[in-house]
């Protein structure tokens, strides 16, 4: 029915969990570079000093500009052309959604370091709290809460948009179900909707699982 | 498998921190004054430096990488076991016996097609590609293995016969890089085109009816309103008749010359024919063979 078995023909279905792994092995490196590079990026922002500020907004809005399919562009082919690099498509993706990913979380650091009451800062003061007690105990543990959700929204949606990677001749999951809707093209002419159907279970897993931790680990600090 | 995880954590996060050097260096030179920023873009031209790779150094490195489609049957797509197959796959399998290597297949999209040549990330593109003038400026094209005008197919209830019968607010449904593409946008601009970057999101879209037709190669339109109840191709061929032929990096004379001769030598055994009825007859049914191959590079 709706062409569902094709999904289990030949290799097919280790295909389509092999096309998963590969995304999500993009994903989940992009996001161990990016999560703690953007906490470094978003602290320099929340920060006093006006150059590195201006900096990293003009870094930010370049990359938020950008669509990824571009940087994807720019880094695979791009860095060919004017450096000579010869940069696989994997580790384009991963360049692209650290990238991506650094600037996003920067942003987000920096707003829910920003959203922090001042008053915070001086009841911790008259409270005799020194500033980095100040921050160690009061700011930094409201502002992790604040930024899980946050970070899993942004993490869920680097998952999502790996599925760009396959113009750069990555072959991830989206693109082992089209070569299957294609190869099956006479034999089962109605296969997209069953094949896509099971992309988007694949994808909606991928996406719950990061959320559901979250969720607990929110439920545990609150 | 971990260590290449690893590695490649390694590698994208020096990288990373590399490029965003390099972004925030850019975004330094951006904001001082444009005289600044034109010597900090210029890097050095690309066409100084060589990219491709010889035949020796091909044979050298023991393999040869292909561009072919993955997702375009019959021409290039992979099975159900996750190999390749195809009109251009059953030629690239004799290029990669012939040259004595193994061959890496990679998996390129009709639009970013010329990059991978331009930047040498592909030996030769065997992926259904029409020789234009416009592409023979950026690569070079070896002789053709096969013929191709563009069609348009469109569904029972409205048969599109000629292009005039394409009202203003009508979409034709088109794969970006594509012939189909350039010739409508040069000689029909007044044509709302849709445009998709992959073959199966067009056909997806033309299936749910986001177009009033789809223009692509003839080839293409056949095979779909032969497998597709209620579609008819109104329009067989539109332009000039093409050809399609494997390609290499511009300037890359050793690989051209090598695939000139052995097509020439391959026309000896009917190669193309044979190639033809091993993965082209289930498509386009006998009738095709001679109009739609190329025998030992001479066309008719």
């Amino acid at each position: 029915m709706w062409g569902i078995e094709v999904i289990f023909k030949g290799k097919n279905f280790l295909r389509l969990l092999g096309g998963l792994g590969t995304a999500l092995e993009i994903s989940a490196t992009a996001v161990l570079i990016s999560i703690p590079l953007g906490i470094i990026l978003g602290v320099l922002m929340a920060g006093k000093n006006p150059v590195i500020k201006a900096i990293l907004r003009v870094y930010l809005d370049f990359i938020r500009i950008m669509p990824q399919l571009v940087l994807l562009f720019l880094v695979f082919f791009g860095t060919t052309k004017a450096w000579g690099w010869d940069l696989s498509g994997e580790v384009s993706s991963v360049i692209v959604f650290s990238m991506w990913g650094a600037a996003e979380m920067s942003d987000l650091v920096r707003g829910s370091l920003a959203a922090i009451p001042k008053h915070q800062y001086e009841s911790a003061q008259s409270l005799g709290f020194t500033p980095i007690q100040t921050k160690m105990y009061i700011i930094i543990p409201q502002t992790i809460r604040r930024l899980i959700p946050l970070s899993i929204n942004l993490i869920t949606r680097m998952i999502k948009t790996t599925s760009l990677v396959l113009m750069i001749g990555v072959v991830e999951v989206l693109k082992v179900s089209q070569q299957i809707i294609e190869a099956n093209r006479m034999t089962a002419p109605d296969a997209a909707f069953g094949v896509y159907l099971f992309v988007f279970v694949l994808y909606f897993i991928a996406c719950f699982i990061p959320s559901i931790f979250a969720r607990k680990l929110e439920k545990k600090w609150s | 498998m971990k260590t290449t995880g690893l590695k490649t954590l390694a590698a994208g996060l020096l990288l990373t921190l590399g490029l965003t050097g390099i972004a925030s260096c850019s975004a330094n030179a951006s904001a001082s004054t444009a005289g600044t920023t034109a010597a900090a873009g210029a890097g050095e031209p690309a066409n100084t430096k060589v990219v491709y790779r010889t035949l020796d150094e091909i044979k050298a490195s023991g393999t040869v990488n292909i561009g072919v489609f993955s997702d375009k049957n019959p021409f290039g797509y992979v099975d159900e076991n996750g190999e390749y197959q195809g009109y251009d796959v059953y030629f690239a399998e004799r290029i990669g016996k012939d040259l004595g290597v193994n061959i890496n297949y990679v998996s390129t999209e009709a639009a970013s097609r010329v990059e991978y040549l331009e930047t040498g990330k592909v030996d030769i593109v065997l992926a259904n590609f029409t020789v234009t003038e416009e592409r023979a400026q950026k690569v070079d094209f070896a002789l053709p293995y096969m013929n191709v005008a563009l069609g348009v197919v469109s569904p029972d209830s409205r048969i599109i016969k000629s292009l005039d019968e394409i009202g203003a607010d009508d979409q034709v449904i088109v794969i970006s890089g594509t012939t189909a593409e350039t010739y409508l946008a040069a000689n029909n601009p007044d044509i709302k085109l849709q445009k998709y970057d992959t073959y199966a999101n067009a056909k997806n879209a033309f299936e749910n009816g986001s177009g009033v037709a789809w223009a692509n190669d003839n080839t293409e339109v056949i095979a779909f309103a032969l497998q597709n109840k209620g579609y008819t191709v109104g329009i067989p061929e539109l332009g000039s008749q093409d050809t399609i032929a494997p390609a290499v990096s511009k300037g890359n004379e050793t690989l051209l010359n090598w695939l000139n001769d052995e097509i020439r030598a391959l026309g000896s055994e009917n190669f193309f024919h044979a190639d033809y009825e091993a993965t082209l007859v289930d498509t386009y049914g006998l009738d095709y063979e001679n109009s739609l191959v190329v025998e030992g590079g001479v066309t008719k």
